[in-house]
């Protein structure tokens, strides 16, 4: 038995949001795959940069110029770390995983991508790894293509296979998928990519607060990272790329910080990362993305994923127990063999938006709808579920609360 | 003479009051009120019809007749069903002008106002401003009559 070495109640601490009420109950926030919340220490590094540091970096001369520049460039150097990137130049600071995405999209896909080619993504993809390829694919006459699910939300790695060809030029995968939790077989995706010679971007909005990220091992060309699903501030997002494909793509956005010099006839880029970091970033969000990672790093993913393990095992026992008193009225959607803690659930003869605002009376966030991946739900069939996804402050007791609520919601159903 | 729509809506403000807040209890009072609602003949239910949310759709079928608007109205969540049958018990069978002027305040003070947040989200937004468009529309084609 894996036990997690980890003391929950230090780490709910850090959490001041968590201690509160919400309509007259205790707070259980269960909607971790959508945000994470914040430990104190990002708190603290935002207000310590707005009250001391604020300055404009890579420009001034002055001291707090030279200040933020560090701090800044500091967090480059600690998510380089955190996904084993071989260079800091390699991750670019962009608004979030949707305009990392684009980005790619926008500027690989405008120079590599050629009528007749092909663009391969999954059916669980979030509709941020899909509406950009069908931009770049209708403006080029390129083709988009999609990996099918079994019904337990897995791959068809088979039909992956067959789609592969010398026409494919990019795979664009999400390592976990946000509405059921499944952990793709990325190692093996991108090996069989790269056999025909494709680049793969893996959108890693869900995995990287709790999966390993060594993206030399995976040998992924591009991946995607979200601040705010991992603890640290909304606004921030990173695209890791390789430097021979960051360096061969074009510009995505002109202004300053991008350029190296500028006359009215012509201009010359900056060097990666900066070369994508047209105008001045969210230098303050960046600065505390530092801390999120600190925190993720000083806890341990693997604590982290050993802890969530235990909730999703806990919650899913539980709900098997209230199906065998209930004659199955929860039906979870979701059931791939390697999942992160990400649960999606119907309730019979109850609409999941009934649901989720009888959750919320009791003082439980959840999230219900599509979870903005409609192609996968008219997949599934459905036009919505219940989903919880637990984080490393959640602990069996709120569990032991949402399976109370679902028992006293069934009686209504 | 019928209540105005500012009575109605103070009379359901009252009612929900004795809930004092209790967001639960306010639920599954509205969820009961849904049942009220007439039963909205399945032919149309239609695409039509339908005014849809992210999350919860509702159909409207409007009437209008001697200068009075009436209205079907159904939903696919029990919750949203329950704000339906407010709406329909304060604008069923008024003038165009009536919804046109009605300032629903009612959703706010029994704690509802999330639902109008954001169309996005809700049929029921969308509801009322698919209302209101009915509403105008009849209001000029009597006019042009």
């Amino acid at each position: 038995m894996n036990q997690p070495n980890i003391d929950i109640d230090s780490i709910r601490k850090q959490f001041p949001i968590l201690h509160q009420q919400v309509n007259g109950k205790p707070l259980v926030y269960l909607d971790n795959a959508a945000t994470t919340q914040k430990p104190q220490s990002v708190i603290d590094a935002l207000t310590k940069y707005y009250s001391v540091d604020n300055a404009n970096i890579h420009r001034a001369a002055h001291t707090l110029a030279a200040r933020s520049t560090e701090y800044f460039e500091d967090t480059r150097k600690t998510i380089q770390q955190f996904i084993n990137a071989r260079e800091a130049e390699e991750c670019i600071f962009t608004k979030g995983v949707t305009e990392s995405i684009n980005l790619v999209a926008q500027t690989w896909g405008r120079k590599f991508l050629s009528a007749g080619d092909e663009v391969v993504i999954t059916a669980l993809e979030h509709h941020s790894n899909i509406v950009p390829w069908q931009i770049i694919c209708e403006e080029k006459g390129a083709i988009l293509k999609v990996i099918p699910i079994n019904d337990a939300g897995e791959l068809l790695m088979d039909e992956y296979e067959k789609l592969l060809s010398a026409k494919t030029k990019l795979v664009a995968c999400v390592w976990v998928s946000n509405a059921l939790g499944t952990i793709n077989p990325v190692k093996v995706i991108i090996e069989k990519a790269h056999a025909v010679g494709a680049v793969v971007l893996l959108d890693g909005a869900q995995a990287c607060s709790h999966l390993e990220v060594d993206v030399q091992a995976l040998n992924c060309d591009f991946l995607t990272v979200s601040s705010h699903k991992l603890y640290g501030p909304t606004g921030v997002g990173v695209l890791y790329g390789k430097r021979a494909l960051l360096e061969a793509m074009p510009p995505y956005q002109g202004g300053g910080e991008m350029i190296k010099e500028v006359t009215f006839t012509h201009t010359t880029y900056n060097e990666i990362p900066y070369k994508f970091e047209a105008g001045t970033p969210n230098i303050g969000d960046v600065i505390a993305f530092k801390y999120a990672l600190d925190f993720v790093s000083g806890i341990g993913k693997y604590n982290i994923a050993t802890h969530e393990n235990d909730l999703l095992n806990y919650f899913s026992k539980g709900i098997q127990l209230i199906n065998q008193s209930t004659n199955q009225s929860i039906t979870l959607i979701g059931t791939a063999q390697q999942k992160i803690s990400v649960q999606s659930f119907t309730i019979n003869g109850m609409h999941h938006f009934d649901a989720g605002m009888m959750l919320d009376a009791k003082g439980i966030a959840v999230r219900t709808g599509h979870h903005c991946t409609q192609p996968l739900m008219q997949r599934l069939g459905l036009d919505g579920t219940i989903r919880v996804s637990f984080s490393v402050y959640n602990t069996r007791e709120e569990i032991d609360i949402l399976l109370y609520a679902l028992t006293k919601l069934l009686r209504l159903s | 003479m019928p209540q105005s729509t500012t009575d109605i809506q103070n009379d359901i403000i009252e009612n929900f009051s004795l809930f004092d807040g209790d967001m639960e209890s306010t639920l599954f009072y509205l969820m009961d009120l849904g049942k009220k609602l007439p039963v909205m003949p399945a032919e149309h239910k239609t695409e039509d019809y339908i005014v849809k949310g992210c999350q919860s759709k509702v159909w409207v079928f409007p009437n209008f007749s001697d200068g009075k608007v009436s209205m079907e109205a159904d939903s696919n969540t029990e919750i949203t069903k329950g704000l339906v049958y407010l709406l329909w018990s304060i604008w069923n069978n008024r003038t165009p002008d009536e919804i046109l002027e009605t300032e629903l305040f009612f959703i706010d003070k029994i704690g509802m106002s999330r639902m109008i947040g954001s169309q996005r989200s809700n049929g029921f937004a969308s509801m009322i401003k698919q209302m209101k468009l009915y509403a105008l529309a009849y209001k000029n084609s009597d006019r042009d009559a």
